[in-house]
């Protein structure tokens, strides 16, 4: 018994953890979730593109903007992770400073931050063009319309990483 | 709801190609197109240009509008069957359903031609294809119920059904003598469709409502719910000059639709064409269905059905992710090939003053700017109104 460290509540469990793996899970989700939410999207949208481009054709080449509109959400998830590792020093000794605190959640959540926001932008770009290349099949002139309609969907994305990229600025482990 | 996230992971090729499908449907211009033919074989060329092909290619002029109606079922059935062949669960068993309608129709078009003396190998090829199943032809050697069930129907997929029928039969009832029922004879060649049916269209609510959920369940709700008004009231109307009594009547009428319970037990006390007229009024939708055809000529009940029928089934492509628009497909090919052949017979009788009664399903497709059909206004995409 005497040698175990023995914890009294929660906050002392959660506490106890190291901020370097709050960090490196964030960073690791970060671009995880924006993964996940671009080949989300791609399948979805990419299902309804193939079928559709049996009876229509000429749609092949133009729809391929919603499959890179999804990818773009990937590049995202790439983007903010690159920008997080950059913050993860490691640091001598066995101390956990405050600041090292504040680096390792700001890191966490800004990466999941980014993360679950790609993750729904994704989605919402790939419903969007599946729409858009159904729409496109049966009369051409919707194309571009319906398209402006993804682009606002992949700007939330970019809402998503400016915010992670925002909070992650002061996080430093030195 | 969340269905917009997984549906396409399974059915959103099969989807969209019903939807390039769907395109195919003859317009405005094909139709006006195929109304100015001299002949049926002029008819043969002028489906050349739209998705219908050559598909006639092989066939020996002068045409007839037998062959036409055949051909263009197969092409129909060929495309189902390429969809069905690609289909996973649920939309596979979804579309296993909508074969089991035709599946009844053509099991009760084998006993009755069996009753009459036809011939199995004439009535077989009558069949609709997208209805045919093993020991279908063994069905015109039983002469009862019951028999039919153990010897073909109990290991068809509409087995199930027929045991509402047996149990239709064997209810005890109250009065004096009790002829044999069990005899296939015409009325109750009759009383076995309908029983079927009541108990296929409940079956098919239930597995849209609970386990496909969602759109497929609100859009079939008001598809089915229109073939069960679409069945009371055909029923009702049928057995004025029989001897159906009201007991077994309303054992058939199915137990959904709008007309149900209300509606339903109104029309079967109806014994004339005024008091079924009265039982449908606080029904917006199909308050004008018999005054139309007791008025004028220009439509008859059917066509007033099917007009109900299109618009639904239009309506189902408005929206994406359910299965409702492969169903919707079917049926509006299936009218497509009515209008056809009704054209077809127009053309070959020289009776071309009723050429334009068919009834229109799509207006300009696919020509950019799409006119609002100015149909009768059937409400926002569901039929009827909400009784008082």
């Amino acid at each position: 018994m005497g040698d175990i460290d023995t914890y009294f509540g929660w906050g002392e469990l959660i506490g106890g953890i190291s901020p370097y793996a709050w960090a490196f899970i964030g960073t690791g989700l970060a671009i995880g979730l924006s993964v996940l939410g671009a080949a989300w999207g791609i399948f979805i949208t990419g299902s309804s593109l193939v079928g559709a481009a049996i009876k229509a054709p000429r749609i092949r080449s133009k729809n391929l903007i919603s499959v890179i509109f999804c990818e773009a959400v990937a590049i995202y998830g790439v983007i903010v992770s690159i920008i997080l590792q950059t913050h993860l020093d490691p640091v001598e000794g066995t101390e956990v400073t405050a600041k090292m605190k504040f680096a390792g959640y700001a890191i966490f959540w800004s990466g999941l931050t980014a993360g679950i926001g790609n993750l729904a932008c994704g989605v919402c770009v790939g419903v969007c063009g599946s729409g858009c290349a159904l729409a496109d099949a049966q009369d051409g002139n919707l194309f571009v319309k319906i398209l402006v309609i993804e682009i606002f969907a992949s700007a939330l994305g970019i809402f998503a990483i400016i915010v992670a990229i925002i909070m992650s600025t002061k996080a430093n482990f030195e | 709801m969340g269905s917009m996230m997984y549906y396409n992971v399974d059915h959103g090729f099969l989807e969209s190609v019903v939807r390039g499908f769907r395109s195919g449907i003859l317009g405005q211009t094909d139709y006006a197109n195929l109304q100015q033919c001299e002949t049926v074989d002029d008819m043969k060329l002028q489906l050349q240009s739209t998705d219908y092909g050559n598909f006639l290619a092989s066939e020996p002029s002068p045409l007839s509008t037998t062959v036409l109606a055949t051909k263009c079922t197969e092409k129909l059935v060929a495309e189902f069957n390429h969809l069905r062949a690609q289909a996973v669960e649920p939309l596979a068993t979804f579309m296993e359903y909508i074969t089991y309608g035709y599946m009844i129709d053509n099991l009760i078009l084998i006993i009755t031609g069996a009753l009459h003396d036809r011939d199995t190998a004439e009535l077989m090829a009558k069949c609709h294809p997208l209805g045919l199943f093993d020991g279908l032809s063994a069905a015109s050697i039983p002469n009862t119920a019951k028999d039919l069930y153990e010897m073909v129907v109990v290991e068809t997929p509409i087995g199930p059904y027929f045991v509402d029928v047996l149990n239709l039969f064997r209810a005890p009832q109250v009065g004096g003598n009790q002829p044999t029922m069990e005899d296939l004879n015409d009325i109750n060649i009759e009383i076995i469709r309908n029983a079927l049916y009541k108990a296929y269209l409940e079956d098919f609510y239930a597995f849209a409502t609970t386990k496909c959920g969602g759109e497929t369940a609100e859009i079939m709700a008001g598809i089915l719910d229109l073939e069960a008004d679409r069945r009371s009231i055909n029923i009702t109307i049928n057995s004025f000059a029989t001897e159906l009594d009201r007991d077994q009547k309303t054992k058939l009428f199915p137990s959904i639709g709008v007309l149900s319970p209300e509606g339903t037990a109104r029309l079967s006390l109806a014994q004339d064409i005024d008091a079924v007229r009265a039982a449908l009024d606080p029904y917006a939708a199909y308050r004008g269905i018999l005054s139309d055809a007791g008025d004028s000529e220009d439509k008859s009940v059917e066509n007033a059905f099917f007009e109900l029928e299109v618009a639904l089934n239009k309506d189902a492509f408005e929206q994406q992710f359910h299965f409702g628009l492969f169903w919707a497909y079917v049926k509006l090919r299936e009218q497509e090939v009515r209008n056809i052949v009704w054209i077809a017979e127009c053309i070959s009788q020289d009776q071309r003053h009723q050429i334009n009664q068919y009834v229109t399903i799509f207006w300009g497709v696919g020509d950019g700017a799409r006119a609002e059909p100015a149909g009768p206004p059937m409400g926002a995409g569901r039929r009827g109104a909400a009784p008082p």
